[in-house]
C-alpha cells in the first residue's frame, strides 16, 4: 500500500534538532521554528548546544552548533531526549549529532555538502549517505546548497550571501514536514531585515523553495501534525532563562520601588542577563559593565548601601572571584542578589555546557561563618519567579541571596504564561524613616532578625558599616569575644528564619511510599517527566524537587521520613546529597549523578528508577 | 509672586563638629593621617552640601579606617575595592558627594585595576590617596610606590621593583584631575581638597603622608625644613613655576624636557619660565610635572591637572533620559507583553 502524498500522522510530541557549522545560523533556525510552534499553540522547550569557540574551523566536529526543539500536544517540561528529526547541514554535524537522534529518526541532510573534502574533515572514511551506514533512518537527501542558489539566482546577490540563506531552506522542509505555515517566519524576515529588502526577499524565497521541495519529494511522506497543547487560558510568550532572570529583577524593582542596579562582567553563559538589562534604561536600570567580577559585585554592594535593588550576575569562576565581597555583604547585612549561571567546572571547565556543581561553592565558598540564602531556579520560565523571590528575600531579610541557575536553563527556552506584576507578592524592604530616634545600625527586626536599611541622603541616620566585626546594635567596630559569637549566631539565625517565609516542600505523587526521588534546580523538567511517566504505569514513586536550598523547607525531614528509599539525582558528583547527609544524617541516601556537561535524559533516569523499583 | 514660592533647599551652616565622629581615632601618635582627617573635617562643612549627602568609602589599610572617624554615611570595604564600591554608590545616587580614602597598597597594588578604571570613566568621585610608600597595617612590607632599593621586611636587600608614580598613572588612565600635597602643609591640603571636591569628574589627590613607624621620613627630602624650599614647587594656575627660598629658581621647557634654571643666570628671566596651565587637555607637561622628583627637580605640589570632560554620571543620565523619552515600554507589564505573544 502506498501512502497518498497528503497523508498526515498525528503525534503527541516531537523532538527536532538542527545541526550545522557554527556559522550556519542553526540557533536562529531553531528559534524561528520554535516561534512557528508557539503560534500553532503547542507547548515547547528548546535547548541550544553550541561550542565555546565563535567560529571553530569550518566543517569540523568542533564547530558543530545545535539547537533542539521539543514540542507537543501535552505539557512539555524538557527539551527532549533524542531527536525524531535531525537536520544536518554538513557531514560533521551529522557525525556529531547522530548520537542525539532516535534510531529511526528522519534525517534531513544537505547532500551538496557531502563531498570528499567535507567527509574527510568530519572524520568519515566513506560517504555516510552512500555506504548504507544509515539504514533504518528515514534519510532525506536534499541538495540544499544548490537549490538555495537556484532560488535566488535572479536577485543578483553574491554567492556567499545567497548561501547564508541555506538554513532557511532546511527550515522550509521542516515546516512542511509538520504542516506549519510560513507566515510567522516571513513576518520575522520583514521585521528583522526591514532596512534591506533584498535580504528579506532572498530569505523568503529560500524558505518557500525548501517548503516546495519537501512537498515534491516522495521520501517526505507522511507528514505530521501535533495538536495544540491544552494550556491554561492566558497570554503566553517564549522566554529563555537568562531573559526571564533579567525580567524577574525588573519586576522586583518595580514592585519594591527600588531602582535596579546590576554590576556585572561578561561571562558565558550569564552575559545575556547583563545584555538584557542594559536595554532597559527606560526603567532607570543602572546596568554597569564593571572592569572585573570583583568590581561587579562591589559596585552592586555600593548601590545596595545606597538603596538600590542590587544584583550581580556571573558563572562559576566569577562566583569564586566574588567570594570575599559576598562575605562583606554578609557582614554589612546588605541586600544583594548574586546570580550564578552554573557551567561545567572546575576552573574554566566547559563554559557552554551545563552542570550543577557550584552548590558547595554557593553554600560554603567563603571565609568565616558566612551563611547566605541559596535558591535554585527550576526551569527557564521559573527563572523569572526565582529572580523575583531572590530579590524579595534579599530586600526583606537584608542579606545576600545566591540564585543558582545553569547554562541549560539560561539558554534554553520554554513557554511562559505572562503574569501581571500587580499579582506578584508585595516587596517591603525595612527602610528607616528620616530622623528615627531609635535607629541603630545593627538593631534588628525581632521576627526576621534583619537589620534596618538606612539609606544615604536620609536625614538623621548617618552611620558607618564595614567588614570588621560589629558590636551588636550599635554597629561599632568590636573585637569582643562574646559579641563575636553573638553576631555569628545572629547572622546564622537570620538566614535560618527565612524558612518561615518560604513554602513547604511539595511532593509530586504520594507523600509516602517505596521510592522518593530527590532533585534540585534545573533538572525539574526531566525529573517530573520521568516520574510522571512511571506513576502513569502505576509505579510507587514520588518526587521532591528542591528550589529552596538554604534554608531548606521546614518540612524536609518529615518528607524524607515517609519513604523507604531516597535517591538524590544531580548533575554533579554528589553535592546536594552530601548537604542532605549533613543536615539529616538519620536517613540513608542513594545517589545518581551525571557529570558530562549535559542534562539528564528522561529515558536514562526512567531506566534507573525502574531498575531500583525492581530490585 | 510665583518666584518667591520656589523653594530653594536651605543647607544649614555646618561646622567641623558636624563631621567629628564619636569613635576613638586609633592611628599612631605622630601619624600623618591625623592632619589629613583634620583637613577633611575643615573642608566638608564648607562645600555647601548637606551632611547627609556625604559618603566616605574605603578599602583596607591604616588610611582605610577613615570612614569610622568621619560622621557621615560610610563604608569600610575590602582590600583594594573601594573604587568599585564607591562607583556603585555614585552611580546609584549621583546626588551624593562620594569620597574614597585609600593608601598606596590598597589603591595601586590590589586595587590597581579598579583605580585605573574609575579614573578612565571619570565618575564624579573624590579620591584621596595616602602615599607613605609602605604597607603600614601589615607592618612594613614594600608597596608599589616604594622607591627602588628600599629595604623593607619583604625586601631585606632592597626592592628590585620599579615603583609607580601615582600622577603618571592617573594621567595615563585619562585622568581629569590630579593634585599632590604633603601631610605637613594643612593649608595647601585644605585648598587642594576643596578644589578636588569642586572638580566635575574623578579627582585624585595624592597626599605624601608620613608613617612614623615603618617609613618614617620617607618624604623628608621634600618635606623637611632644611630642604623643602628647594625641593617643593607650588603650582598655581597662570603663574610661572618658580621655587626656592628667594623664588629665584624656575622650570623651563627645553626641547622636550623640563629643566631647572636660575633667574639671572645665562640670561634667564622670569619670562622664560613655564607658566602653569592646569586646564591644558594635552598631558605632556602635566605628565612631566608629575614625574619631577628631588634631587634633580623639585616635587610639584598643588593641582597639576584639572581638565573639563563629560562625567560618567552625566553621560549615563543623558542616555537614561533618551530611553525614557523614546521607549514605548512604560512598565514591566508592557515589557512582558511586548514582542511575540499569543493568547490561549
Amino acid at each position: 500500500m502506498t501512502h497518498k502524498k497528503n497523508h498526515v500522522v498525528e503525534l503527541d510530541d516531537v523532538v527536532v534538532r538542527f545541526a550545522g557549522d557554527s556559522g550556519d545560523g542553526m540557533q536562529l533556525t531553531g528559534s524561528l521554528f520554535s516561534d512557528s510552534v508557539a503560534f500553532a499553540g503547542n507547548d515547547f522547550a528548546t535547548f541550544p548546544d553550541y561550542p565555546s569557540e565563535i567560529r571553530a574551523p569550518q566543517g569540523t566536529i568542533a564547530g558543530v552548533s545545535g539547537f533542539q526543539v521539543h514540542f507537543g500536544h501535552n505539557n512539555i517540561h524538557t527539551s527532549g531526549d533524542l531527536a525524531d528529526v535531525l537536520v544536518a547541514m554538513n557531514p560533521a554535524s551529522l557525525k556529531a549529532s547522530l548520537k542525539w537522534a532516535e534510531k529511526d529518526a528522519t534525517l534531513i541532510v544537505d547532500s551538496d555538502a557531502f563531498i570528499e573534502k567535507g567527509i574527510i574533515k568530519a572524520g568519515y572514511d566513506t560517504n555516510p549517505l552512500e555506504d548504507n551506514s544509515l539504514v533504518g533512518y528515514n534519510l532525506i537527501k536534499a541538495p540544499i546548497s544548490r537549490l538555495t542558489k537556484e532560488a535566488v539566482k535572479d536577485l543578483g546577490i553574491e554567492l556567499k550571501a545567497a548561501l547564508r540563506c541555506k538554513n532557511m531552506f532546511a527550515l522550509g522542509i521542516v515546516l512542511y514536514l509538520f504542516n506549519r505555515k510560513l507566515d510567522s517566519t516571513n513576518a520575522f524576515f520583514e521585521e528583522k531585515f526591514k532596512s534591506n529588502p533584498l535580504i528579506v526577499e532572498s530569505n523568503k524565497r529560500v524558505l518557500k523553495a525548501g517548503f516546495i521541495f519537501a512537498e515534491n519529494v516522495e521520501a517526505i511522506n507522511p507528514t505530521y501534525k501535533v495538536q495544540p497543547a491544552k494550556l491554561k487560558k492566558g497570554t503566553y510568550r517564549n522566554i529563555t532563562g537568562n531573559r526571564a532572570t533579567a525580567w524577574g529583577f525588573l519586576a522586583a524593582s518595580e514592585r519594591s520601588g527600588r531602582e535596579l542596579f546590576l554590576g556585572s562582567y561578561p561571562i558565558t553563559p550569564a552575559s545575556e542577563i547583563l545584555q538584557e538589562l542594559t536595554k532597559h534604561k527606560q526603567f532607570s536600570v543602572k546596568a554597569f559593565q564593571a572592569e572585573d567580577e570583583i568590581a561587579g559585585i562591589c559596585s552592586s554592594l555600593g548601590a545596595s548601601f545606597t538603596g538600590s535593588l542590587a544584583v550581580t550576575s556571573t558563572s562559576g569562576p566569577g562566583l569564586s572571584l566574588k567570594s570575599e565581597a559576598i562575605g562583606l555583604a554578609v557582614m554589612t547585612e546588605l541586600p544583594i542578589v548574586i546570580v550564578d549561571v552554573q557551567r561545567g567546572g572546575p576552573s574554566t571547565g566547559m563554559p557552554t555546557k551545563s552542570e550543577q556543581s557550584d552548590l558547595f561553592q554557593a553554600l560554603f565558598g567563603r571565609n568565616g561563618e558566612c551563611p547566605t540564602i541559596v535558591l535554585a531556579a527550576i526551569s527557564s520560565s521559573d527563572c523569572f519567579y526565582s529572580a523575583y523571590e531572590a530579590s524579595k528575600l534579599a530586600l526583606e531579610h537584608m542579606t545576600p541571596v545566591i540564585l543558582l541557575t545553569d547554562g541549560a536553563l539560561a539558554n534554553g527556552s520554554e513557554v511562559f504564561k505572562i503574569p501581571k506584576v500587580a499579582d506578584l507578592p508585595e516587596i517591603n524592604p525595612p527602610i528607616v524613616e528620616p530622623n528615627d530616634p531609635d535607629f541603630k545600625p545593627y538593631r534588628r527586626d525581632e521576627k526576621k532578625l534583619s537589620r534596618y536599611w538606612a539609606i544615604p541622603g536620609t536625614e538623621g541616620l548617618r552611620h558607618r558599616i564595614g567588614g570588621l566585626e560589629k558590636e551588636n546594635i550599635t554597629g561599632n567596630v568590636s573585637n569582643d569575644p562574646l559579641n563575636h559569637q553573638l553576631m555569628v549566631k545572629l547572622r546564622d539565625d537570620k538566614v535560618k528564619k527565612v524558612a518561615n517565609y518560604i513554602p513547604e516542600q511539595k511532593i509530586i505523587g504520594n507523600d509516602s511510599g517505596e521510592l522518593l526521588i530527590v532533585s534540585w534546580g534545573g533538572t525539574y523538567g526531566v525529573m517530573l517527566t520521568a516520574v510522571e511517566r512511571l506513576q502513569e504505569k502505576g509505579k510507587n514513586i514520588s518526587l521532591a524537587h528542591f528550589k529552596y536550598i538554604n534554608p531548606l523547607p521546614k518540612n524536609t525531614k518529615e518528607v524524607f521520613s515517609k519513604f523507604k528509599r531516597i535517591i538524590v539525582c544531580e548533575l554533579n558528583n554528589g553535592q546536594f546529597v552530601s548537604y542532605l547527609k549533613m543536615n539529616f544524617p538519620e536517613f540513608k541516601y542513594e545517589q545518581y549523578n551525571k557529570i558530562q556537561g549535559l542534562p539528564f535524559m528522561v529515558s536514562e533516569i526512567k531506566e534507573k528508577f525502574s531498575s531500583l523499583l525492581n530490585e | 509672586m510665583e518666584e518667591s514660592q520656589i523653594k530653594v533647599p536651605v543647607i544649614p551652616e555646618l561646622t567641623k563638629e558636624d563631621f567629628v565622629s564619636d569613635q576613638m581615632v586609633k592611628w599612631c601618635p605622630g601619624c600623618g593621617d591625623h592632619a589629613i582627617l583634620s583637613s577633611m573635617e575643615k573642608v566638608f562643612p564648607k562645600l555647601g552640601i548637606r551632611k547627609e549627602d556625604f559618603v566616605v568609602v574605603s578599602g583596607i589599610g591604616c588610611s582605610s579606617r577613615f570612614p569610622y572617624y568621619m560622621n557621615t554615611y560610610g563604608i569600610h570595604g575590602i582590600h583594594g575595592r573601594a573604587a568599585a564600591i564607591a562607583s556603585g554608590v555614585k552611580i546609584a545616587n549621583p546626588e551624593l558627594s562620594v569620597w574614597m580614602i585609600t593608601g598606596d597598597g590598597d589603591c595601586l597594588a590590589i586595587g590597581g585595576n579598579h583605580f585605573i578604571h574609575i579614573v578612565r570613566r571619570n565618575l564624579d568621585i573624590n579620591i584621596v590617596l595616602f602615599n607613605n610608600k609602605i604597607y603600614g597595617l601589615t607592618k612594613g612590607q614594600f608597596s608599589p610606590t616604594t622607591s627602588k632599593g628600599t629595604k623593607t621586611k619583604t625586601s631585606p636587600l632592597g626592592t628590585i621593583e620599579i615603583p609607580f608614580n601615582p600622577g603618571e598613572l592617573v594621567i595615563g588612565a585619562q585622568g581629569t584631575f590630579f593634585a599632590r600635597v604633603t601631610d605637613s602643609n594643612p593649608k595647601m591640603m585644605v585648598d587642594v581638597l576643596f578644589e578636588a571636591a569642586r572638580h566635575n569628574g574623578t579627582s585624585v589627590v595624592e597626599i605624601l603622608q608620613n608613617c612614623v613607624i615603618f617609613s618614617n621620613k620617607v618624604h623628608a627630602l621634600i618635606t623637611s625644613k632644611e630642604t623643602k624650599e628647594n625641593n617643593q614647587l607650588h603650582l598655581k594656575h597662570g603663574e610661572p613655576m618658580l621655587f626656592g627660598k628667594q623664588k629665584d629658581k624656575g622650570i623651563i621647557l627645553r626641547g622636550t624636557n623640563l629643566e631647572v634654571v636660575k633667574l639671572g643666570e645665562n640670561g634667564i628671566t622670569e619670562k622664560d619660565i613655564l607658566i602653569h596651565n592646569k586646564f591644558n587637555h594635552d598631558t605632556g607637561v602635566h605628565n612631566m610635572l608629575a614625574r619631577m622628583a628631588p634631587p634633580e627637580f623639585p616635587a610639584a605640589l598643588g593641582v597639576i591637572r584639572a581638565v573639563e570632560q563629560e562625567t560618567y554620571g552625566q553621560a549615563l543620565m543623558d542616555i537614561i533620559d533618551i530611553a525614557k523619552n523614546t521607549s514605548t515600554l512604560k512598565s514591566v507589564d508592557d515589557l512582558l507583553n511586548s514582542g511575540n505573544i499569543w493568547e490561549i
